[in-house]
């Protein structure tokens, strides 16, 4: 990302980019009209990205349903071709990732790192799709004759902050669990992770996800996040690093639903966890019966 | 040929069967029981535990405070760092096993005391409550040494100290499905039984002492409602799981939101019960019988919903109403009782409040002409036909025999009606077609689905709900992953 250079020797005018949000398909600024500046560890400035507002997270959260249960419905198979598909996307733009990287301060080692293992996470995600009911789903046992057995649902809309430390990667490894395990998703990333993020929209976009599914929000973490914990039509919420205090107002605030709340720093050893595909999913037992 | 004809009388009625309970003697008062020794109160009160059927008082139990949670929480700690964490999985469970049999063993004894303490019939206690009390241990008991198979990829350990709250519905089953797993897992417990049904609670104090469980692993402290504010809220507890309604678990989440104490919550339903036409119709109406009036419908999964597809409404409402007329409402000590009697006069006002609710908001109540006893608490099976979706008695939890009628015509039309409440605990569906069967039973968004059938339950099969019905599971695999740490 770079501001004010012109490349080559024509001195041809480059064309920037505007930095959009990703809500039910399509790439919109916050409805508030506003935006917030991103620099450069250096204090120059990089550009704008929108600064959603909570009627922006709302929007999302209609769209987010209205693709939910198309979602949970596809078939495991569909859903790790499409992580897949995310993967081979991402590789194909694995230097762009890396130039936005750095130009919001990590080093080209780090940058390159982060892409990389941004793309290993969703390969590693993308497996899980067919696995994880087989690993974590159960026939039981029971004493009558039935064939009872329990197996993951997806909760449906999930919420997700994502963190700041690791711009790209915080992002695909919140992401990637909870659209594997069937639920659409409405992330928040927050200052200058917020260039990664919506970079990271038009590589989604384009990997076959159905509109609506992931909806990417960038803005202020505390003016969203009171409305994402307090949201009556949001299944569950799950936090990325953030204080004491920030988590038990989310908590306080998740009991008007008791949507599910997951406040966790998840460093990069625990990224692959296909436990963290158990906290988005519930767990439902069916008691069939057995007879003529 | 000559013809041969019985004419039965009018009054070929049941004779009282009366269970004795003169097979074992309680005590007047209980105390609490901490650090593995009955002691009372530290402000020295207590609280009368009644017969809802009679209302008369049974025994005189402690009222603990504050104090007493302190010092049961300590004991629980003590118990845990010095002894239960460090004990093999293997002794662990052999302790379960011991339990497990004696509840087997004093299983009349338990029953009789669990339908005096709470109304419920004794048919129930005898063959449901006390049978998979002990069940829960007996399949807890076998995971203590196996634990590590059953979070492949990870390292078990347990939590701590688990303060545990639980409803008086089904009193020691409650006590089985918090207890064998809190343990199995290597946990030690403070326990709160319902200020209404402690005794069975109390012997099953009794019956750690007699498996020679070490002292402080399991703790009781009955009491009312404040008493277990004050467990919720002592710092010292690891752990917390609630059983019991939805407004409570949103409070006690919100009084635990700054401290990292773990919380699972089972809570209030309001289960659908799908009646297909292609139905068997005669096992269905048998289905909704037990879907709502078993345990006087004081069952969170109850079927308190019936949805049923108005093609047959006229032939499920007829036959239903038959078999309810034959529902036997008194004493719950006798065999042949069906429905037993509510388990407290807060809880009588509350249904009867709804009974005028639902009649208020314009629906049409049909209750069955059986007697009932002049003592006591009681309600006869009832329901409301002419609802809407909207109606309190359809969106609210009544915790007694009182169902809601709806009808539907298609399938997703059920669906959509059986998914629109806060709740998401259970549901049920009736149809003869397998595959509806794996439709309806995914298309109900709740964590527990009967077809075929309603109101099972076994130590296996994972329990738990969706949405404002709570979270955690018990029983099962699944049960097990509140009560442990993995890394």
């Amino acid at each position: 990302m770079s501001r004010n250079g012109t490349r080559g020797s024509n001195r041809r005018l480059d064309v920037r980019k505007t930095y959009k949000m990703l809500i039910g398909g399509a790439f919109v600024r916050s409805e508030s009209g506003r935006a917030l500046d991103v620099e450069a560890p250096g204090g120059q400035l990089l550009g704008h990205v929108c600064r959603a507002s909570r009627k922006d997270f709302r929007n999302a959260v209609v769209a987010a349903r209205k693709a939910a249960s198309g979602w949970a419905g596809a078939t495991a198979y569909l859903k790790g071709q499409i992580l897949y598909r995310a993967a081979e996307m991402l590789e194909g733009r694995a230097s762009g990732f890396q130039e936005v990287l750095q130009s919001i301060g990590l080093t080209p080692a780090a940058a390159k790192a982060e892409v990389s293992q941004a793309i290993d996470l969703l390969v590693y995600y993308a497996g899980w799709s067919d696995k994880y009911l087989q690993v974590f789903g159960a026939v039981n046992p029971v004493a009558t004759p039935h064939f009872n057995f329990s197996v993951t649902e997806p909760m449906g809309v999930v919420a997700y902050v994502a963190g700041e430390k690791r711009p790209l990667l915080d992002l695909v490894s919140g992401i990637a669990p909870i659209v594997v395990g069937g639920n659409v998703v409405i992330t928040l990333s927050t200052s200058r992770a917020s260039v990664a993020a919506m970079e990271l929209g038009e590589v989604l976009e384009t990997s076959d996800f159905p509109p609506g599914v992931i909806n990417l929000l960038c803005g202020l973490r505390e003016e969203l996040l009171g409305q994402m914990a307090s949201h009556m039509d949001v299944n569950a919420l799950v936090l990325q690093g953030g204080d004491a205090k920030e988590q038990t107002a989310c908590r306080e605030a998740c009991a008007l639903n008791l949507k599910r709340f997951f406040p966790k720093e998840v460093n990069e050893k625990e990224n692959e966890d296909p436990y963290r595909i158990l906290d988005t999913v519930e767990i439902k037992t069916t008691w069939h019966p057995v007879g003529g | 040929m000559t013809k041969t004809s019985t004419t039965i009388g009018s009054d070929w009625g049941y004779a009282p069967a009366p269970e004795s309970a003169d097979h074992f003697k309680l005590k007047d008062q209980y105390g609490l029981f901490i650090g593995g020794k009955f002691v009372p109160a530290a402000s020295g009160k207590r609280l009368k535990t009644i017969n809802p059927a009679n209302e008369k008082v049974i025994a005189e139990v402690a009222d603990g405070g504050e104090k007493d949670v302190a010092k049961a929480v300590q004991a629980a700690r003590t118990a845990y760092d010095k002894v239960w964490r460090k004990m093999s999985g293997r002794e662990r469970g052999k302790y379960l096993y011991r339990i497990a049999r004696i509840i087997q063993e004093r299983a009349r004894e338990l029953a009789v005391v669990e339908s005096m303490d709470g109304g419920k019939p004794i048919r129930e206690s005898r063959d449901v409550d006390i049978p998979l009390a002990a069940a829960h241990f007996f399949y807890h008991a076998g995971w203590g040494d196996k634990l590590r198979y059953a979070f492949p990829g990870k390292s078990v350990s347990p939590i701590g100290v688990a303060g545990q709250i639980i409803p008086w519905n089904f009193p020691l089953l409650m006590v089985a499905w918090k207890v064998a797993p809190a343990l199995a897992c290597g946990n030690t417990v403070v326990l709160k039984p319902a200020e209404t049904t402690p005794l069975t609670a109390l012997l099953f104090s009794e019956i750690c002492q007699e498996a020679g469980l070490p002292e402080g692993v399991f703790n009781l402290i009955t009491g009312a409602g404040s008493t277990g504010a004050a467990l919720v809220n002592h710092p010292g507890l690891d752990k917390v799981a609630f059983t019991g309604s939805t407004e409570v678990g949103k409070a006690i989440q919100k009084s635990l939101a700054g401290r990292g104490t773990r919380l699972t919550l089972e809570l209030g339903g309001k289960a659908a019960h799908i009646i297909f036409e292609d139905a068997t119709i005669d096992q269905a109406v048998e289905g909704i019988i037990n879907g709502i009036y078993f345990n006087q419908g004081h069952v969170c999964c109850a079927g308190s919903r019936l949805l049923v597809q108005e093609s047959v409404e006229e032939e499920v409402v007829t036959k239903l109403k038959a078999r309810m007329e034959s529902l036997i409402v008194g004493d719950p000590l006798d065999k042949n009782t069906d429905i037993g009697a509510i388990n407290s006069k807060a809880q009588w006002d509350r249904i009867r409040d709804y009974l005028k609710i639902g009649e208020e908001e314009g629906a049409e109540l049909f209750q069955t002409k059986c007697s009932v006893p002049e003592k006591g608490y009681w309600i006869r099976p009832s329901f409301f036909t002419r609802v809407a979706q909207s109606h309190r008695i359809v969106q609210e939890e009544i915790f007694g025999p009182v169902l809601a009628i709806q009808t539907f015509r298609t399938l997703n039309e059920a669906l959509e009606k059986a998914n629109n409440t806060p709740y998401g605990l259970s549901g049920g569906v009736w149809t003869d077609k397998g595959a509806k069967i794996f439709k309806v039973t995914r298309g109900i968004r709740a964590g527990v689905i009967w077809a075929n059938t309603f109101n099972k339950f076994d130590p296996t099969s994972p329990f738990g709900g969706y949405k404002e019905s709570g979270y955690g599971r018990e029983g099962g695999r699944h049960g097990l992953r509140p009560y442990v740490e993995l890394s």
